[in-house]
């Protein structure tokens, strides 16, 4: 039997073939943490008595979260990472200024690649399966373990498989393939297993939006998200790689334990009502939504290629009255390149507030967190009750060109509309 | 034995401990806030000993480990879910919190019934209801680690042997 790309890419680097349902320990390339998970690792490391990290070049660890220090709370969690990052002179560490959103800056320097093994100690680790890499989220507990041993273990997942098909209409994105495979499927309806995303409709997504995928299989339980690597991964990472990246590909005769079809082609864009991303509905069923808030930003929707959509939209048009519009690029080098190419002054001019790198608001930390009763549209991955700030507050989520049309017009709203287009 | 403290379906980590609280990994401070979001008479109202019981994919989203210290740090010994999320799983078997998936204790057990687990026998006694439910034992490989104190003690022993190998190679690493 063949195997799945998630078997291919374990049984790669044991060097002998896995099957799903195989418990198996194996060498990591890179374990990754941020402000808020390093901190507990670093005290369990140093209380197991380590003294030495595997490899000072492939543990990365990335202020992210609550920066700039959000209370002299956050300002201490950060100062252990500093402190430790430090002693263990480690090569990727990335200090405030330097980095930004952790799944954003990996795959953007070419620090993960493809064919790698990645545990992090942060549930969207899985992005980095865009790229055709194993990389899954764990607790601090498992980042301690990794970090002094270079090794983790799994279980081998099973394995899921998403074919998307047809020619997708204008303003439909990666985030609109996700959040409706996600309502296909469920909150757990990938729970513990791989989702391999394949099909003609995925090989014509640009990479960002195959990141944006991979980044939310954990909203649907999956352990990693995989894309098969192409032209357009092989064109991504030519001048980024720092090693050297490992096609793999699925057997043609693999084992599923399920096939999904989706036919992209009549699919419109997505929004996620309160309180689940399952919770979704095409744009044309979403009705009369009011927004007190729109957030342009996170590791899922903070990347160069969504500030220019958004830009686009927001270009001569103003935010609606009483409507808080927030942006955040993801990393320092997508903050550069979007005031280099005038995108920054385009948000500015429309009323939004810029803010500097980090996952704020998304996780209701700091720079735009909601209060009782407050409705906010997010491109971000998660609209659990409290996510953004108070539990009365209600997230929506949709992709930054839904956000930033939604924008202007103060009510969640297609694009088209406020182009005056044709609604497709 | 303690009182069920019995939710639905998702569960997610953001309910058991809110962000904002995410400036510490001291079980004693996380732990008067687990559950504020989810259910405001959780933190006042429970008592150590009482134990939570949830519905499919319990501890869904972030991988925040403050999650299962925060359930630790509010004195409850344990939890029964039909289901758990991937990663809530695997770390409270890391910090030494025992998870049981039990479907029929999650469907028999209503909030506030008394009730007792013997995880020895695989099974949750409901004293309320005189009904007694199935736990699924955890993977072997699981039940060591917890056995053995989580996966810490497990470094610390690899680190021990380690050093004792390094010892008889000259001491050198």
């Amino acid at each position: 039997m063949g195997m799945t790309l998630a078997e291919k890419l374990l049984a790669a680097k044991l060097g002998r073939p896995v099957e799903a349902g195989e418990l198996v320990e194996v060498p990591v390339d890179l374990v990754m943490g941020n402000d808020i998970t390093a901190p507990v690792a670093i005290h369990a490391f140093e209380a197991a008595g380590a003294t030495r990290v595997f490899d000072p070049d492939r543990v990365a660890l990335v202020a992210s979260h609550f920066v700039p220090a959000r209370d002299a709370s956050s300002a201490n969690q950060t100062s252990i990472m500093r402190r430790f990052a430090l002693a263990h002179n480690l090569r990727h560490y990335y200090p405030e200024g330097t980095g930004g959103i952790e799944h954003t800056l990996l795959p953007e320097r070419g620090i993960v690649v493809s064919g790698d093994i990645v545990v992090g100690a942060d549930s969207h680790t899985c992005t980095y399966g865009a790229l055709g890499a194993f990389a899954t989220g764990v607790g601090s507990t498992d980042l301690a373990y990794a970090m002094a041993t270079g090794r983790t273990w799994f279980k081998v997942p099973e394995t899921m498989s998403f074919m998307y098909h047809g020619q997708r209409q204008p303003w439909v994105t990666g985030k609109d393939f996700i959040l409706h495979t996600i309502h296909l499927i469920g909150d757990d309806g990938a729970l513990y297993r791989s989702m391999e995303f394949s099909g003609d409709a995925v090989g014509q997504l640009p990479m960002e939006d195959r990141l944006t995928m991979s980044n939310m299989t954990i909203e649907a339980g999956g352990k990693v998200g995989l894309v098969l690597p192409d032209a357009i991964t092989e064109a991504y990472e030519r001048d980024r790689a720092l090693r050297t990246p490992h096609f793999l590909t699925p057997d043609p005769d693999a084992a599923y334990v399920a096939r999904i079809d989706v036919d992209v082609s009549r699919l419109e864009p997505q929004v996620a009502f309160p309180s689940l991303p399952s919770k979704t509905r095409p744009l044309s069923d979403v009705g009369d939504v009011p927004l007190d808030q729109v957030f342009i930003g996170s590791c899922t929707n903070g990347r160069l290629t969504d500030l220019r959509i958004a830009a686009r939209l927001l270009q001569g048009r103003r935010v609606a009255p009483n409507l808080r519009l927030i942006v955040i690029p993801a990393t320092q080098d997508v903050y550069l390149q979007a005031l280099q190419e005038g995108l920054i002054e385009v948000f500015v001019q429309a009323g939004a507030m810029v803010s500097a790198a980090t996952c704020g608001p998304c996780l209701g930390g700091h720079t735009g967190v909601l209060g009782a009763g407050e409705r906010c549209l997010s491109t971000s991955n998660r609209n659990y009750v409290g996510r953004m700030g108070d539990p009365g507050a209600e997230v929506y989520l949709a992709s930054p060109a839904v956000a930033a049309a939604s924008a202007v017009t103060g009510r969640i709203t297609h694009p088209a509309e406020i182009l005056g287009e044709e609604v497709a | 034995m303690g009182r069920a403290w019995k939710y639905g379906d998702n569960v997610d980590t953001d309910v058991i401990i809110p962000a904002r609280y995410l400036v510490t990994g001291d079980p004693n401070q996380l732990g008067p806030h687990c559950l504020e979001n989810l259910d405001p008479a959780f933190p006042t109202g429970h008592k150590p000993g009482d134990i939570i019981v949830g519905g499919r994919n319990f501890g869904c989203g972030s991988s925040r480990e403050h999650a299962p210290l925060a359930i630790k740090g509010a004195g409850v010994p344990c939890v029964i879910a039909v289901s758990f999320a991937r990663i809530f799983f695997r770390n409270a078997i890391n910090i030494g919190l025992p998870v049981y998936e039990s479907p029929e204790a999650a469907a028999g057990i209503s909030m506030g019934d008394e009730i007792e687990v013997e995880a020895g026998k695989g099974m949750v006694l409901n004293r309320t209801r005189g009904e007694q439910y199935a736990i699924r034992p955890l993977p072997p490989f699981m039940q060591e680690l917890l056995d053995a104190g989580g996966l810490m003690a497990r470094l610390t022993q690899e680190l021990a042997r380690e050093h004792v190998g390094n010892m008889g190679n000259g001491g050198t690493t």
